[in-house]
């Protein structure tokens, strides 16, 4: 978290009142791109979205004046609340999945076995491959009837299951491809914290006659403990970022079942040219994010 | 003992996951050179092989020309990032000025508030300054990261004040000592802060597919995305799947070479975050 606290560094031949002058005509000069492109491309986008929420605009055409009625909208309209249970059914799935997964490889690949870069390297892989290409790739893999999935169901004589194409499967089915695609990334996270925890601690726990599950408890869990801080803020983040997956995979379908907010302010925007709603839709996608991850990290503190 | 078997139980569990990993990839490459009719089997023989998807898919859809475009558009924008945020990281770290602290929050702030915000008015800011359908509306809002500045402050924060006194004293002005001295020691930051941003720019379907109609101005993710979606490839596993081994294959090879680099980048990007 050293990344956030501010050290007062600075130059210590400052003392002289003209070479502080200079240091200070400097730092503006090397700060102010920063400065430009803040302005251009985040204050200003901040300060229209406000603008925008008040207004119908189909980006031709003039602003035409709304007062509350995006907000008036969103509140009854219930595929914006079905995007919102969409996204956290998502959540609910794949963090907790992604969690433990992650951990479990981790802790396997933290023990002295052969492969273990050639392992690292595997999980690794989806990571760094395009969403779109696993998309396309697990398109196939989905598919009810020709499906690589349900080829090997029916091996075991399992019947067919509509993957993509059932209300009830969707959303789940895109939460364990989402999984799949970023495990890797949690597994190096988690591999890094394992790798923090003194051998000798474990050694001692040992000796004091700790069996797996205490040893996993008492000094794994704690130790880990700020990785998973990290992991349930970026699967969360993610989570709220769901777009490409069902994009292709779906459209958003069967029945508004996969519609992620994302997709949703998209297809208000460039389906129905409806920019004041499409930026409502944002908006309260935004405080929902905020929300969500600030409620996560009470709970999460107040563990420790 | 136990401990050995253990050990060879977390092999052949590892070895099963490893499975579950690869397999899809390299079945998606097979896949694209079997006959039409066995794409769907799940295993890698075939009766023959031949090439007829991808003749298919570049008559369909200029593919290479989206590889050239995510290309320029990456490079470019990386190229920024390298340069104006280490400026920025360099005058937080080492330069004392009015509104240092300020300035710092700032981008504190950003990091924090959520894309979704900003998306739609950053899309009509495109429309108002005549940037969409051109390389300037995919490369310039990338020109810059509050994540990338945060990270290079943080790695200059720990240069020794002696390099910059020396430096001065022999007359040197802040930007040599940021490209001729502290870059060349800076080679782990900026290698993590290019791969992430280049990797992440690279793989950006949303942005491209909101800012660009223009076919010879896609990149890969977005005319990928759009051709799996689009009539075009109806029905046509083959195809599509060309695509996506197209998209898959430069970055299969760059990371078989450069793993050790791309793990490294990323996990510590992780976890600064």
């Amino acid at each position: 978290m050293s990344l956030f606290t501010s050290v007062d560094h600075g130059s210590t031949v400052t003392k002289h009142p003209g070479l502080a002058a200079k240091e200070a005509r400097a730092g503006r000069i090397l700060i102010a791109p920063y400065v430009i492109f803040f302005l251009i491309f985040s204050a200003y986008p901040l300060i229209f979205s406000l603008v925008l929420v008040f207004h119908h605009w189909s980006i031709v055409g003039p602003l035409e004046w709304a007062g509350l009625d995006n907000f008036a909208e969103l509140i009854s309209d219930d595929v914006f609340w079905k995007s919102i249970t969409n996204t956290l059914l998502f959540i609910i799935i794949h963090v907790p999945l992604q969690v433990v997964v992650a951990l479990f490889l981790a802790a396997v690949l933290n023990e002295n076995i052969p492969a273990r870069g050639f392992f690292r390297a595997s999980f690794f892989l989806p990571v760094v491959v395009s969403g779109v290409a696993v998309t396309v790739l697990w398109k196939q893999l989905f598919s009810t009837d020709a499906g690589l999935f349900n080829q090997v169901l029916a091996w075991f004589n399992i019947a067919r299951v509509p993957w993509l194409s059932s209300p009830d499967w969707a959303m789940p089915s895109i939460a364990v491809m989402a999984t799949w695609k970023n495990v890797g990334l949690y597994v190096i996270l988690f591999l890094a914290g394992l790798q923090n925890v003194p051998r000798s601690l474990y050694e001692a726990a040992e000796m004091d006659g700790a069996g797996w599950w205490d040893k996993f408890r008492y000094i794994t869990v704690p130790a880990i403990n700020p990785v998973v801080v990290i992991v349930l803020i970026l699967s969360t983040l993610g989570g709220f970022s769901l777009f490409i997956e069902p994009y292709v995979l779906t459209g958003g379908g069967p029945m508004n079942s996969t519609l992620s907010g994302v997709l949703y302010i998209y297809r208000q925007a460039f389906g129905f040219f409806r920019m004041g709603y499409a930026a409502t839709v944002g908006l309260a996608l935004a405080v929902v994010v905020v929300g969500v991850v600030l409620i996560q990290r009470r709970i999460v503190e107040r563990e420790d | 003992m136990t401990n050995r078997w253990m050990k060879w139980i977390g092999f052949a569990a590892m070895a099963l996951v490893a499975f579950s990993f690869l397999y899809p990839f390299l079945w998606m490459f097979v896949a694209t050179i079997k006959p039409e009719t066995e794409i769907t089997e799940v295993g890698l023989l075939a009766s023959s092989y031949n090439v007829d998807n991808y003749k298919v898919l570049l008559d369909r859809i200029p593919i290479l020309r989206a590889f050239f475009n995510s290309l320029i558009v990456s490079v470019a924008s990386t190229v920024a990032v390298l340069i104006f945020c280490s400026l920025a990281g360099y005058a937080l770290a080492r330069l004392r000025f009015p509104g240092r602290g300020f300035i710092h929050n700032l981008i504190l702030f950003t990091m924090v508030m959520p894309f979704q915000l900003t998306l739609i008015p950053l899309y009509v800011l495109m429309v108002k300054f005549g940037w969409v359908d051109t390389y300037a509306a995919l490369i310039l809002p990338y020109t810059m990261s509050a994540f990338a500045i945060l990270l290079f402050r943080q790695f200059f924060l720990q240069m020794p004040q002696d390099l910059i006194d020396a430096a001065r004293i022999d007359g040197l002005g802040e930007l040599s000592i940021l490209f001729r001295i502290f870059w060349p020691l800076s080679r782990p930051i900026l290698i993590t802060v290019g791969i992430v941003h280049f990797m992440g720019i690279w793989n950006e379907a949303l942005w491209p597919l909101i800012v660009i109609r223009d076919e010879m101005l896609m990149t890969m993710p977005q005319m990928v995305a759009l051709f799996a979606v689009a009539g075009q490839a109806e029905g046509q596993f083959g195809v599509q799947l060309s695509a996506a081994a197209l998209m898959t294959l430069p970055v299969v090879i760059v990371f078989v070479f450069l793993q050790r680099y791309f793990i490294e980048s990323m996990a510590t990007s992780g976890l600064k975050e």
